[in-house]
């Protein structure tokens, strides 16, 4: 394997299991610094540019936070108005002058595949914070980190991805990534929101065992984890059909009645009504704990690709 | 003597061992339309020791550029490309599938960044050959109608 230095994170698919192993690893490495429990300067003196050319509150925040835990400085911007694209430059052109600013660049675009060109453009490193409905790495590796600290393995574990599988991205990268590390998989979603035809393909290319459920009560029983994801209303032309499928996919008391003590209840966050409020108080709840493991992951990664690290 | 059905041309190129019914598609990749001035002759259906039933198609004082030979090697994988100067055939060239399609299909993706105005072209990953399968190097999708987005 390659050094981590210097590179893209474009796609969960450019990482080995190797690479995934060592920035779970890093990550962990990095809690303390990331609770302000030790202080870090391993990336002072550099500059990292957030490109948001969509909001976002979490991805924004936790890589301003990783970046300014590790004595680094962040610059961009969120949202276009008022900046050279809304004047119609493009993406190329905007990438080739915030290189010539910064140390590496983070992107949130609303297109697909804006992240691989922006890499084709730059000669420091991209990191891709969400392409459209494509790839959004950094989350899929906060994740398995997730999985992988509360669980300590990926292999056996039976992970049930459940809600919007066909258009929620983070998904997609999760089911690929959590296939290719040994867990077993169980899509649990409305028929119109099922697993899109290329990821079954393949997770069965690998010749990996998975299972397609509409009910959250089918799976509820061997689930080690629950990787619950919002329905989004725009997605129905009927309001009432999406209150009715909605309803059906809310984790409650009632459900996890019949779940494994040690189940973990995940979401990428932000969540409607998919998850009842009382269910935080459980020890099933990580949710929120899976929104701060995106500063330590996010650490990891910086300091991988800008530091001096392996 | 044993006629033939397709007479020879002097100048110009002959694509032979067409799929059976992919000639009229070879005919759009050249962009043989309205606006020709010289003679191109198609035959459909011809009997083909090799392949059953073939298509050719003779195009006259014209010889194809190598992005267009990529264009053909994807919808008729098995077609062999002569080079005819002065009645000879001054080279014959099989077509051949490169392993990366550059510039010469359309990604079917609405929101994928190659078909906004950046300045790349678009680029697609053979990932398989028996049946061709091609995947966008930006956005990821499997094109599903090849021949409908050549470019």
């Amino acid at each position: 394997m390659p050094g981590f230095r210097g590179r893209d994170i474009l796609s969960i698919r450019d990482f080995s299991k190797a690479d995934i192993d060592a920035v779970l690893k890093a990550a962990r490495r990095m809690i303390p610094v990331a609770t302000g429990k030790k202080v870090s300067r391993s990336l002072e003196g550099k500059l990292l540019s957030t490109l948001f050319f969509e909001p976002s509150t979490r991805t924004r925040l936790s890589f301003e936070s990783a970046m300014s835990r590790l004595g680094g400085r962040v610059l961009g911007f969120s949202g276009t108005e008022g900046t050279s694209v809304a004047k119609g430059e493009t993406l190329a052109d905007t990438v080739r002058m915030v290189e010539a600013y910064s140390d590496a660049i983070v992107l949130r675009h609303p297109q697909e595949g804006a992240a691989r060109l922006a890499a084709e453009f730059s000669e420091k490193p991209v990191i891709n914070a969400g392409d459209g409905a494509g790839q959004h790495p950094t989350q899929t590796l906060l994740d398995l980190y997730t999985i992988w600290d509360e669980k300590g393995a990926f292999e056996g574990q039976h992970v049930a991805l459940v809600g919007d599988l066909k258009y929620g991205r983070t998904v997609h990268g999760l089911a690929y990534a959590l296939a290719e590390l040994g867990a077993t998989l169980a899509f649990v979603s409305p028929p119109t929101l099922e697993m899109p035809r290329e990821i079954i393909g393949e997770v069965k290319e690998r010749g990996l065992s998975f299972r397609t459920a509409h009910k959250l009560e089918d799976v509820i029983r061997d689930a080690d984890v629950l990787y619950v994801t919002r329905i989004q209303k725009e997605r129905f032309p009927d309001p009432q059909e999406y209150e009715k499928v909605a309803g059906s996919y809310r984790v409650d008391m009632d459900l996890l009645k019949d779940a494994k003590r040690d189940l973990i209840i995940m979401h990428p966050l932000p969540r409607v009504q998919e998850i009842a409020p009382e269910v935080d108080r459980t020890k099933h709840a990580v949710y929120f704990k899976q929104a701060f493991n995106g500063v330590p992951v996010r650490m990891a990664l910086l300091d991988l690709i800008l530091g001096g690290g392996p | 003597m044993k006629e033939l059905r397709v007479t020879p041309i002097k100048n110009g190129t002959v694509i032979d061992h067409i799929p059976a019914g992919m000639a009229l598609k070879v005919l759009k990749i050249l962009g043989i339309g309205d606006h020709v001035s010289s003679t191109v002759t198609v035959a459909m259906h011809v009997p083909s020791q090799a392949m059953g039933w073939k298509d050719i198609v003779k195009v006259e004082d014209r010889e194809l550029a190598t992005r267009e030979i990529d264009k053909i090697a994807l919808i008729a994988p098995s077609a062999t490309v002569n080079v005819i100067r002065n009645y000879s055939v001054a080279e014959k060239r099989r077509v051949s599938l490169p392993d990366r399609a550059l510039g010469i299909l359309k990604c079917a993706n609405p929101n994928c960044i190659s078909n906004t105005r950046e300045p790349v072209e678009s680029e697609f990953l053979v990932r398989a050959k028996g049946p061709l399968r091609v995947v966008c190097k930006y956005c990821d999708r499997e094109l599903e109608d090849i021949a409908a987005h050549i470019v």
